[in-house]
């Protein structure tokens, strides 16, 4: 089936006002809802789930069948969670669809709540977001006054509310289950699964979490097809996705393109490569909590197993890049400051670690440092590692520091022997 | 003794009516209490600028929650401010994009210019200075936020020129 080549930015033109909902309906808008009205709830969970749409919230788990778990309909409130807190460090990908085209987004809860039958759904944004607040806030009015969202929505027996919830911070509230503790108005220290939040979430009753260019995602497979949908990718991916690059590159931003699409097509054909007089020395491929990837590793897909066999994660697959004049160190210590400082404080090694290897890799910073904090930190990084914790956020922040220990090691025993030589910071 | 702690502890201040007609809207929104809680500690701010041991007690009054929880929810977030703020809070994201185009060096700029560092207020109650995770612009960087604007792309000139603006705000 035809389709668009870019389902996700095509109504997108920066400096220009977000589409209405006449214009959004105009360029092909909320076709997806009347499609999914029409259908079995299963058959619309089937199609997200065969068209391989995998979550673009960092982890890359399939859509379709992460809504598979919910359970049938008991007649109880059932939620979908949009996660729109958007903060691991170098992503902005999520900021870009909320502001400029934010009837995709709300047309993607609409019809992702037809599918997993949900009766309630949130949008959790991140505080600052104030433009794509004001843009949301237009469109979800917008939608209640066409019939697309409150009772009987377009004349079916649906029903459903859309709440825009902001945030009031921290980084921990993006993950899920600290998302729903906080949209109970709790605390967010994440919570122990299982149970998972599909079976027991928000308020103990079902609750899907998607970000929110997964759910982008889901009107263009209802409306133009799987198939149309596997035709996106290349690779053997199927779909687009949004990916960017910040740092000292020629053109740094965000762009839609084929899932599968390499990091060296990115960084040069999308980003225009380094400035003049500054070479990649090494580059996080997908936010802060992921492992460093070399120059060599740029000829990789952005597809997540791929990664993961170069030592890394896909995560948001917006990279940033660390050039060759700026201190590996001192990247690593800005790193662990950010984790240290967003840790909820619930367990060990992430409370009381990561203040410490953040005091360890300020003192390497700043020519204080010794053998023995190295091997320290090599320590860190086994106590953080998946499992020791309660959540994914000290394992995140130990991948950039065990990586960085890997490949630049010869930086961290020069700092300790003479200091850092960088002038720029 | 238990006089002098009943003499000095804050009292619940009165919800001013706007204040109490947007927790009711919230209430639409949330099936919970608790969840209208951190809503209502938002709505409080937004009129007083920051959440005073009055008004959280008061808050904590008009839903019937535990005033002790509700601390411990105002504390957690950083966007809940239990302290005043200055008129304007500069959110400075230092996070790793802006660090690596120099933004310690700016916010060294900024730290001489006000005579202020994170969590501190000028004398003349303009100004607070805090850090901000990660703003999400990461292809503008160094980028800062105050109130509903972010400013992109900052050098010291431009920060000058931030400060001067808002202050002929005022
Ligand atoms: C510390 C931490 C922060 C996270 N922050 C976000 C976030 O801001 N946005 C997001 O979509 N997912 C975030 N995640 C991942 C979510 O927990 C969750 O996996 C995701 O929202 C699921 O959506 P998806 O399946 O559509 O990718 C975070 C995870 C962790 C551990
Ligand atoms: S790993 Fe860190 S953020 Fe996650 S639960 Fe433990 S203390 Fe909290």
């Amino acid at each position: 089936m035809n389709g668009p080549k870019l389902p996700l930015t095509k109504n997108i033109e920066i400096g220009r006002a977000p589409f209405t909902l006449a214009q959004y309906q105009a360029a092909g808008g909320y076709v997806s809802v009347t499609k999914a009205l029409a259908m079995e709830p299963k058959a619309v969970r089937e199609q997200v789930k065969d068209s391989g749409l995998g979550g673009r919230g960092g982890a890359g788990f399939n859509t379709g069948l992460k809504w598979s778990f919910v359970p049938e309909p008991d007649g109880g409130p059932r939620y979908l969670v949009v996660n729109g807190d958007e903060m691991e460090p170098g992503t902005f990908k999520d900021r870009l669809l909320m502001e400029y085209d934010p009837h995709l987004l709300v047309e993607g809860v609409i019809t992702s709540s037809i599918a997993i039958q949900a009766s309630q759904a949130y949008i959790f944004l991140r505080g600052e977001y104030k433009a794509a607040e004001k843009a949301l806030q237009q469109a979800i009015k917008e939608a209640y006054e066409a019939g697309f969202l409150g009772k009987n929505i377009q004349g079916s027996n649906f029903s459903l509310d859309l709440c825009l919830h902001t945030s009031a911070g921290r980084y921990i509230c993006g993950e899920e289950t600290a998302l729903i503790n906080a949209l109970e108005g709790k605390r967010a220290n994440p919570r122990f699964k299982p149970p998972f939040p599909q079976v027991s979430g928000l308020w103990g009753r079902p609750t899907v979490v998607n970000n929110v260019e997964t759910i982008c995602n889901v009107p263009g497979i209802i409306s133009y097809g799987v198939e149309w949908f596997k035709s996106l990718g290349i690779n053997g991916q199927t779909g687009t996705r949004i990916s960017g690059v910040s740092g000292r590159v020629k053109n740094p931003g965000c762009w839609e393109m084929p899932v599968g699409t390499t990091f060296r097509t990115l960084f040069e054909d999308f980003a225009g490569g380094m400035l003049d007089g500054y070479e990649m020395k090494a580059f996080l491929p997908g936010g802060g909590s992921t492992d460093f990837l070399l120059p060599e590793h740029l000829d990789l897909p952005m597809i997540p197993g791929d990664v993961a066999k170069a030592g890394s994660r896909l995560g948001t697959s917006l990279i940033m890049v660390l050039d060759d004049k700026t201190c590996p160190i001192g990247c690593i210590e800005n790193l662990m400051k950010f984790f240290a400082h967003e840790s909820c404080g619930w367990c060990t090694p992430c409370r009381d670690g990561l203040p410490w290897t953040e005091h360890m890799m300020h003192k390497l910073e700043t020519g204080t440092g010794s053998m023995e904090d190295i091997e320290r930190l090599e320590e860190m990084t086994r106590y953080m590692a998946p499992g020791n914790t309660f959540c994914a956020l000290a394992p995140g922040a130990a991948e950039p520091l065990q990586s960085g220990l890997k490949h630049f090691r010869d930086e961290f025993i020069e700092h300790v022997q003479h200091g850092c030589k960088y002038k720029q910071h | 003794m238990s006089n002098i702690i009943a003499s000095t502890a804050p009292k619940a201040r009165a919800l001013t009516p706007e204040e109490i007609h947007e927790i009711e809207h919230e209430k639409t929104h949330y099936p919970y209490a608790q969840a209208v809680g951190l809503e209502a500690l938002k709505i409080v701010q937004k009129y007083q600028g920051w959440v005073s041991d009055e008004s959280l007690l008061a808050v904590a009054e008009y839903l019937d929650l535990a005033p002790d929880e509700l601390e411990g929810v105002a504390t957690f977030f950083n966007m809940i401010f239990r302290r005043p703020v200055g008129r304007h809070v500069i959110q400075f994201c230092d996070s790793v994009a802006c660090w690596m185009l120099g933004c310690d060096s700016l916010k060294g700029h900024i730290t001489s210019t006000l005579g202020i560092e994170y969590g501190e207020t000028t004398a003349d109650n303009m100004f607070t200075l805090i850090p901000v995770p990660c703003l999400g612009d990461c292809d503008k960087a160094p980028v800062l936020q105050v109130g509903d604007v972010v400013y992109r792309n900052l050098t010291p000139e431009k920060i000058d020129q931030i400060i001067a603006d808002l202050r002929a705000q005022a």
